[in-house]
């Protein structure tokens, strides 16, 4: 974990904390709260501006997850939802792996950052009870999965293509396709709930939740590329997919954020 | 180490992935139990408290409303914070004289009802943490709150209406300089049935807007 060069409560003023307090957030890498194009966001968007802090212990910690917390197949969407009795099989659609890196800002790997993936299924319908769309249930896909990322910051999972859809903002606004991500890093600033599109696909320029991003780069970071590296053979395509997480900065001659009075 | 450090930091930044809404569907992802999916062993979910954890129990409550007033129900919500001696579960708690609680990990998530729009979260009362330079900080909750229309997760803190005085000193509700605001971050205590129960509504936008930070 990331203390191993935390100093001790005593650690003079002097003192260089690496790990100790993170970068501000550049809100210019994402979209704003709300955007005229994404109906939803109009009415869930606060108008007022945020209060900005520097961090405090609440800010640099989160919460420590452990390989025993996840079971063997969480990471295996092909796997981990199969139907029982005569339904029982294998998932419908084209089988691929996703895979990839989390750094920080600084190029560090962030380790055992926690991975959480949900998606449609190949179809682009939901296991949800709020999904009406016409694209047909598998009995054998439910579509989430979780992973920790290991020392280089690594993570890798299994699962089936999604498949694009259409939604309820313009009758003919349709979702590419796309998995959604949920990052738990090392400290609660780094949260970040995400979505990950294809290399490709026509439907990512004309939808109205990946413009409101309002960066040609930032969206291109969220289109995985083909990965013919880390094909399966005779099984698989492969997908990487790298995520970038708040970087943590050297605090020089400012090391209060443990609580040292000084 | 010092030079080291420095040429680090004169490499370009890499730019933080950009974040993107939840969605309708993230309980699929974050909490299938909610929408009837038994996928995992383990789920992660809205009661923080075992048998053996230390502190006081107590029960956080609320709605979600957006700006003219809708109950939003499908809402996902998560919580952080320190243990009933104001130690965070994390390596980088180095605060002198105080102890991780095994039992206790400080950390939930919590999903607003499909039906009425109400979310619940089982904890403890967290102690006193200190705060950046050792200014004062009064016992809180750290808030996360994403779902469908928010494009990025919105930061909020929950402090508690039995600590006037200590929310009085507390170095970040001094900050928000409009001090009616400071109330949207208090949740009021009641005791229902001997139990302790702190109700806190968040409102996303329009009057009573709660105050969100950039942290």
């Amino acid at each position: 974990m990331a203390n191993q060069n935390a100093p001790s409560a005593t650690a003079t003023a002097t003192a260089v904390q690496a790990d100790a307090e993170y970068l501000m957030r550049d809100t210019t890498s994402h979209a704003p709260a709300s955007c005229t194009a994404y109906k939803t966001s109009i009415l869930r968007s606060p108008r007022l501006a945020p209060i900005s802090l520097q961090n405090s212990l609440s800010e640099v910690t989160a919460p420590v997850f452990r390989a025993d917390e996840l079971g063997p197949l969480d990471h295996d969407l092909i796997l981990n939802a199969r139907a029982e009795g005569a339904l029982a099989g294998l998932p419908v659609g084209e089988r691929i792996v996703v895979h990839g890196y989390v750094h920080d800002q600084l190029g560090r790997p962030v380790k055992n950052a926690l991975v959480e993936v949900w998606q449609a299924n190949a179809s682009g319908r939901y296991r949800h009870k709020k999904d009406q769309y016409i694209g047909a249930l598998d009995p054998n896909f439910v579509g989430c999965g979780r992973m920790l990322t290991d020392d280089n910051g690594y993570y890798f999972f299994r699962t089936i293509r999604p498949g694009p859809y259409p939604w309820r903002n313009r009758v003919n606004d349709w979702r590419p396709a796309h998995i959604h991500f949920a990052l738990s890093g090392s400290g609660w600033v780094q949260r970040l709930i995400t979505q990950m599109y294809f290399e490709g696909d026509p439907l990512i320029a004309t939808c109205p939740i990946v413009q409101t991003i309002p960066s040609e780069d930032q969206i291109r970071g969220l289109i995985a590329l083909q990965d013919r590296s880390a094909f399966v053979q005779l099984d698989s395509r492969a997908y990487r997919f790298d995520i970038v997480l708040r970087g943590q900065r050297a605090t020089l001659f400012e090391n209060a954020v443990n609580g040292a009075l000084l | 180490m010092t030079h080291a450090m420095n040429q680090q930091q004169l490499q370009p930044l890499m730019r933080e992935t950009a974040s993107q809404t939840a969605g309708p569907y993230v309980h699929i992802g974050l909490a299938p139990l909610q929408t009837g999916l038994n996928v995992f062993a383990n789920n992660f979910g809205n009661v923080l408290t075992k048998a053996q954890t230390q502190g006081q129990r107590i029960r956080i409550e609320g709605r979600v409303f957006d700006g003219i007033g809708t109950v939003l129900k499908d809402v996902l919500i998560e919580s952080w914070q320190a243990n009933a001696q104001g130690k965070y579960a994390h390596p980088a708690d180095q605060q002198p004289g105080k102890t991780v609680d095994a039992n206790f990990r400080g950390w939930g998530r919590s999903c607003t009802d499909f039906d009425t729009g109400v979310y619940t979260i089982d904890t403890i009362k967290p102690g006193l943490v200190a705060g950046r330079h050792g200014r004062f900080m009064a016992p809180h909750i750290s808030l996360w709150i994403v779902a469908r229309g928010i494009n990025m997760g919105l930061n909020t803190r929950l402090y508690f209406s039995d600590e006037a005085e200590a929310n009085g000193k507390d170095a970040v509700l001094n900050l928000i300089e409009w001090e009616a605001r400071r109330q949207t971050l208090v949740a009021q205590r009641h005791d229902v049935d001997g139990a302790v129960v702190y109700r806190f509504d968040i409102r996303l936008q329009g009057e009573g807007e709660t105050v969100f930070f950039d942290i």
